[in-house]
């Protein structure tokens, strides 16, 4: 049976047929679809595949490896990232190793369509020593889920599976097969997954002594292919390139879609070529690699050396001009032509939340917001201007607070409601613990919104997670940011700004996009 | 045989389902399909854009090369010349005429129109108008999507309304049938 399925559909579809008993995720584009199309599966919800969103990517990490302990199947899915954030856990289920099968999707979003960053999450698997797969196609994407899973059990390790945006958000037909059935439940025995030091060093060596395991297993991989026959030129394509040096025509190519690296292939290719050209969507991984493999003395190409761009995606066009094949001409740009930049919806709560902070900012010359990620992130752009600053997770309150510490004066720092719960607790805690002088806005609509209304973890339980964070209740709010309290809420700003210590002013009011949704209902 | 099809638009314009429409007819045809969508923060008010691939051949890349596209479909004047470097020599534009303007600095729109038609093959209508004097309001991406159908040589436009049936049939037949009608109005409009 085929079905049209975004890349993202195609991985969730291939976890739940190889046995998922459960997902764990924060949503983050270009990964959100897989965790909601898991949510939605028929076949999911009948055998209870556990789904629910996570506060953030390190307990979702953590969950999917004690669901692993127990013997059974879980999938962990975040954008690149989350990597960062669950990073610790994702380095130490190497170490303590894994029960049942464990898969770690990394999405990553090179050209940065909805990211602060482009890094690229192949870094993370060498870095944990762990099997990558990074499929080409959806087809692939759902045939190695299955295969992810087996490899993760039989070598005893996660495999790290790595997408980028445009296989995440493509679509395309892909052939089904059979479902299989999920693991019995089998906890772990034995103190390997206690990492004391003298434990770790042995589990360290264990994780070093499958490595050769590891890398045949990449050797052998059907999707890692040598196609075509000698000439000059050799293409090393990763991943998603492989469709673009397809397009140009390439003839002697080495399609990676395992790793570690096939050594074996490489050295094959190279001797069947002159010169290697590395096409690898994000940071230049293999082609740094691939020096230790063939020496100085062979010549390797790629955005290191100029031949792709150093940044940003890769497209059929700039392979095909690395590649040296023809491109298109297509008519000149258009003259009469704007950017459209993305903005607050009309009617958006967080609108009147940045009116009403940039006047009583004004009224203060050393004034700064110091914002974080969301919809509301639109608040650096015109007409709001607001923001400072835009870093990570959670970075507003610490921000504000260590600025505030070095005296600046007001600090003010907004975060809305998901992104406080991922990050944001933490940091409002040390402030408390120091009595720090911010004032902090959670900008509450009842949803993770930018990407696409997920449920936030933290909905209905805000007053008590800051009240017990310590808080002091006279300088705690919940306010409704709708025309009729402005003037109120302008005015509870400015107070908030001149009490010394921490303030924590709630706007709440449902987000446009998920209260048009439920009055369809 | 090949169809490149770049769908562009605003933000929450419905480019999307006329996608779907064309995924459809595609599956049903038995042809590949490649579709690279645009989701996340952009779907906010900013321009949206989708690669649409079909071919009776295997496709390779998601992306549609430059000066490779047949066809450009537009919801917003200005949203279609954003991608004319995509469209190849003998390719055509079929675009609603009506600017919607939610930027301060949106170009002059007889200029707009200009530089449009100056293209060799534009085919640009009011389909808000249209859809709303056919009584469905919500029908103008299926006015575009008939004034579409003489350009996409992949298919017949009777495989297109077959797939405008079979995706909105969850809707009910009046939903179907308005949605038919739009189309019908849109291929029947002098080209």
């Amino acid at each position: 049976m085929k079905k049209l399925l975004l890349g993202d559909e195609a991985i969730a579809l291939g976890a739940i047929y190889a046995g998922l008993s459960g997902v764990y995720a924060y949503p983050g584009t270009p990964s959100t679809e897989i965790t909601e199309f898991i949510q939605k599966d028929p076949l999911a919800r009948e055998r209870g595949i556990r789904s629910r969103w996570c506060t953030n990517e390190k307990t979702a990490m953590e969950a999917a490896l004690g669901m692993s302990y127990a013997g059974k199947r879980a999938l962990v899915c975040m954008k690149h990232v989350g990597m960062n954030v669950c990073a610790d856990a994702f380095v130490n289920s190497a170490i303590t190793g894994v029960n049942g099968g464990l898969v770690v999707l990394a999405a990553d979003d090179p050209s940065m369509h909805s990211s602060q960053n482009e890094q690229d999450s192949r870094f993370y698997g060498k870095f944990a020593m762990i099997p990558i797969f990074e499929p080409s196609t959806q087809q692939e994407a759902y045939e190695m889920m299955g295969e992810a899973f087996d490899l993760s059990e039989k070598m005893g390790v996660p495999v790290l599976f790595r997408v980028v945006t445009r296989l995440a958000h493509s679509r395309a037909a892909v052939e089904i097969g059979e479902p299989q059935e999920q693991n019995g439940f089998n906890p772990a025995t034995g103190k390997g997954w206690v990492l004391l030091p003298g434990i770790a060093r042995k589990q360290y060596i264990s994780l070093i002594e499958k490595q050769p395991a590891m890398a045949a297993a990449a050797e052998e991989s059907a999707h890692n292919a040598l196609k075509g026959g000698a000439a000059p030129l050799g293409v090393i394509a990763c991943g998603i390139a492989y469709n673009y040096v397809c397009e140009a025509g390439a003839q002697n190519v080495l399609k990676v879609s395992q790793y570690p690296l096939p050594e074996k292939k490489i050295k094959e290719l190279a001797a069947r070529s002159q010169s290697i050209l590395v096409v690898e969507d994000g940071q230049p991984v293999v082609e740094q690699d691939i020096k230790a493999i063939l020496g100085a003395g062979y010549k390797v190409e790629g955005r290191l050396t100029g031949n792709l761009p150093r940044t940003g995606e890769l497209n059929p066009d700039n392979v095909a001009a690395a590649l040296g094949a023809a491109t298109g001409q297509g008519f000149p740009p258009a003259k009469n032509l704007a950017a459209r930049p993305p903005q607050l919806c009309p009617g958006c709560g967080h609108r009147d939340v940045y009116t009403a902070l940039n006047k009583v900012a004004a009224e203060y010359p050393g004034a700064r917001v110091f914002g974080d990620i969301g919809c509301y992130t639109l608040g650096a752009l015109p007409p709001f201007q607001t923001l400072s600053s835009c870093v990570d997770m959670g970075a507003s309150i610490t921000m504000a607070k260590g600025a505030a510490d070095a005296g600046l004066f007001p600090a003010i720092a907004i975060i809305g409601d998901s992104t406080f719960t991922h990050s944001g607790m933490t940091g409002l805690l040390d402030a408390v613990n120091d009595h720090s002088n911010i004032t902090v806005i959670i900008s509450d609509n009842l949803t993770t919104a930018m990407t696409g209304g997920q449920d936030s973890a933290g909905t209905s339980k805000f007053e008590a997670i800051c009240r017990g964070l310590g808080v002091e209740p006279e300088h705690l709010h919940v306010v409704n940011p709708i025309a009729p309290n402005m003037a109120a809420i302008t005015e509870l700003i400015r107070k908030e700004i001149e009490y010394n210590g921490v303030s924590v002013i709630i706007p709440r009011r449902e987000c446009m996009q998920t209260l048009r949704r439920h009055s369809k209902k | 045989m090949k169809t490149d099809i770049i769908l562009c638009g605003v933000g929450g314009q419905g480019i999307l389902s006329i996608a779907t429409v064309i995924g459809e007819a595609a599956t049903a045809a038995g042809l590949q399909l490649k579709q690279a969508e645009v989701h996340g923060m952009s779907q906010r008010g900013g321009d949206v854009q989708s690669d649409l691939r079909l071919s009776t051949e295997e496709i390779h890349s998601d992306l549609i090369p430059r000066g490779h596209a047949d066809l450009i479909i537009s919801m917003e004047p200005m949203e279609a010349l954003r991608y004319i470097p995509f469209l190849g020599p003998d390719g055509a534009i079929v675009t609603s005429s009506k600017p919607f303007v939610n930027i301060p600095n949106y170009p002059a729109e007889d200029a707009v129109m200009a530089e449009l038609e100056a293209l060799p093959h534009v085919l640009k209508y009011d389909i808000e108008s249209l859809a709303r004097e056919a009584g469905n309001p919500k029908g103008a991406n299926m006015v575009l999507l008939g004034m579409a159908a003489r350009y996409m040589g992949v298919f017949k436009p009777e495989q297109l309304r077959a797939a405008i049936g079979s995706i909105f049939a969850a809707k009910g037949d009046a939903i179907v049938e308005a949605n038919c009608k739009c189309f019908d109005l849109g291929y029947e409009l002098e080209q």
